[in-house]
């Protein structure tokens, strides 16, 4: 041990950002939490004991956990697939695959609006086919595409990156032993990158439950939690309700979260 | 190595399914009418009408952001290094604790700062209520750039050969500490840059009609305009934002090849 390290400054550099947390997030959070047990303790499983929220949490969980396996599943194929090939512009196309990571979910919402709601390419291109204006922006399918549309580049760059630091000598050595593609693909494709898939997994899941720009800017039929939480709040001013929603919420996506920590390390953070 | 010509359709299909839509928002915010598309004439009227009508929110955007950035620096820095060089429980827990604003929802901690602090009228109405929210979601993202470049074992005996030679803790941090984690603080700087400026969940909740952000202002002109000024807005969005994320690529790329050896 250096004598460096017990200089007295250094236990005062985290104090400002300490003060911070603890005024912008730990008492607030603090608040919210104590909030639905003032008007009554059940508030706190209101998410389980009332029909509409409970459908509402159901709807959320289908749709987090579909888009989920269909963003792992194409990601993975895409981003394993770019790993392997070298090709004039790859690292452009990646690069523009990953670009929506950084758009905010109103804009994806947007999109769909564009491609299928009411003015939408794909319903006038439907209709001028004979088949009629198909308007899905507005229902479970709108919501899926626009959630995949955000989830996909997480997956691609994920898997992009592991497929690269994979052993190939592993593949190489199956293939003379005689197993055929699909042998390799179950036997190490899968194994080999399965903490990216449970980190990734879980990343994707836990975004796509709190996922609420998306959501709102598509006013969808097919209703998920952050916008009941948000309609109790501003509609109803409901705020223990809104508060006890939330309070289910955020623990379902610490839950996913922490699980894949704690199987696939500090992968599982995204950041 | 053979390539799967299955394989290779599907990539070229999420290819046309991620950049298509870009495409056409870009191109409808320039066409008369989007019912028509190219045939109706193309034109520069909306993104005009986007500039008179929410010209403000764009700087607002980078105003917030800027502030963010420099509020990340000044206090996650500092939080950073205490991280990096202390081994008590404390500073384990407090790493795990700052990360819990990325993993529950925004809407969440909207709620909760909106509960405690909705009633100071003054605070809750200006554009610092706003940047407080940014800054606690975008603080993990600094903070666990700068406690690993931190942690880099030369790093560590860069700071004991200075401090044998004399230098004061002040003339460490600064004249030997600072400059060798610049590259790891710009590339957290882009990072709470664009997070911020892309930032709606926290944001939808805390803003007031006077303090519109960016992605604010969208939600509003996607509800309440016609599709044609929605496009020509989302237009001026990835204007401010794409050149973040390639600068932000690019500091990735020259932070790993500064490291590599």
């Amino acid at each position: 041990m250096a004598f460096y390290t017990t200089s007295r400054w250094q236990q005062f550099c985290a104090v400002p950002a300490i003060v911070v947390f603890f005024a912008f997030w730990l008492l607030p959070m603090a608040r919210l939490f104590a909030l639905p047990a003032e008007k009554a303790w059940d508030t706190y499983f209101i998410v389980l004991t009332n029909t509409n929220y409970l459908l509402s949490l159901f709807n959320t969980v289908a749709l987090s956990l579909a888009v989920t396996a269909i963003s792992l599943a194409l990601g993975g194929a895409v981003g394993v697939f770019l790993a392997r090939h070298k090709f004039v512009g790859r690292a452009m196309f990646l690069s523009a695959l990953t670009m929506p990571l950084s758009f905010p979910g109103v804009i994806i919402g947007f999109f769909v609006i564009l491609l299928g709601g009411r003015q939408g390419l794909i319903p006038s291109l439907s209709d001028s086919l004979g088949l009629g204006r198909w308007t899905f922006a507005y229902h479970f399918i709108g919501l899926f595409l626009a959630y995949v549309y955000f989830s996909l580049p997480r997956a691609i760059s994920a898997y992009a990156a592991a497929a690269q630091s994979i052993d190939r000598s592993l593949e190489e050595s199956a293939r003379i032993l005689g197993a055929n593609r699909w042998q390799i693909i179950r036997d190490i494709w899968i194994p080999e990158l399965a903490p990216t898939t449970l980190a990734c997994g879980a990343i994707i899941f836990a975004t796509a439950m709190g996922a609420f720009g998306t959501a709102f800017t598509l006013a969808s039929k097919f209703e998920v939690l952050p916008i009941t939480i948000y309609s109790e709040f501003t509609n109803y001013a409901n705020f223990a309700v809104a508060a006890s929603l939330s309070i289910s919420l955020g623990l379902v996506t610490w839950a996913a979260l922490a699980l894949a920590r704690r199987r696939a390390g500090n992968l599982a953070l995204g950041i | 190595m053979r390539t799967n010509p299955y394989l290779a359709a599907l990539c070229l299909l999420v290819g046309v399914f991620m950049l298509g839509p870009v495409l056409l928002s870009v191109s409808a915010g320039f066409m008369q009418n989007y019912a028509l598309g190219w045939r109706g004439g193309f034109t520069l009227q909306w993104l005009l009408e986007v500039w008179r009508g929410y010209g403000s929110t764009v700087l607002a955007s980078i105003g917030i952001a800027s502030a963010a950035v420099i509020c990340t620096i000044l206090i996650g820095l500092p939080c950073a290094y205490a991280l990096a060089r202390s081994k008590r429980t404390w500073a384990l827990w407090f790493e795990e604790l700052i990360t819990l604003p990325v993993a529950v929802p925004g809407l969440a901690t909207a709620l909760a700062l909106i509960l405690v602090y909705g009633e100071f009228r003054g605070f809750r109405q200006h554009a610092a209520f706003i940047l407080a929210g940014h800054v606690i979601f975008t603080m993990p993202f600094m903070v666990r750039v700068l406690t690993a470049a931190f942690r880099r074992p030369e790093l560590r005996t860069m700071e004991e050969a200075a401090s044998t030679l004399g230098a004061s803790f002040k003339q460490r941090f600064l004249g030997v500490l600072i400059p060798a984690v610049l590259p790891a603080v710009l590339s957290g700087a882009l990072m709470v840059f664009t997070l911020s400026i892309g930032e709606f969940n926290l944001t939808w909740m805390l803003h007031t009609p006077l303090t519109r952000t960016l992605p604010v202002g969208l939600a509003d002109s996607y509800a309440s305009m016609r599709i044609e000024i929605g496009s020509a807005y989302t237009f001026v969005f990835l204007i401010v934002v794409l050149p973040l994320l390639w600068l932000m690529q690019l500091s990735e790329r020259m932070l790993a090849k500064r490291y590599a050896h």
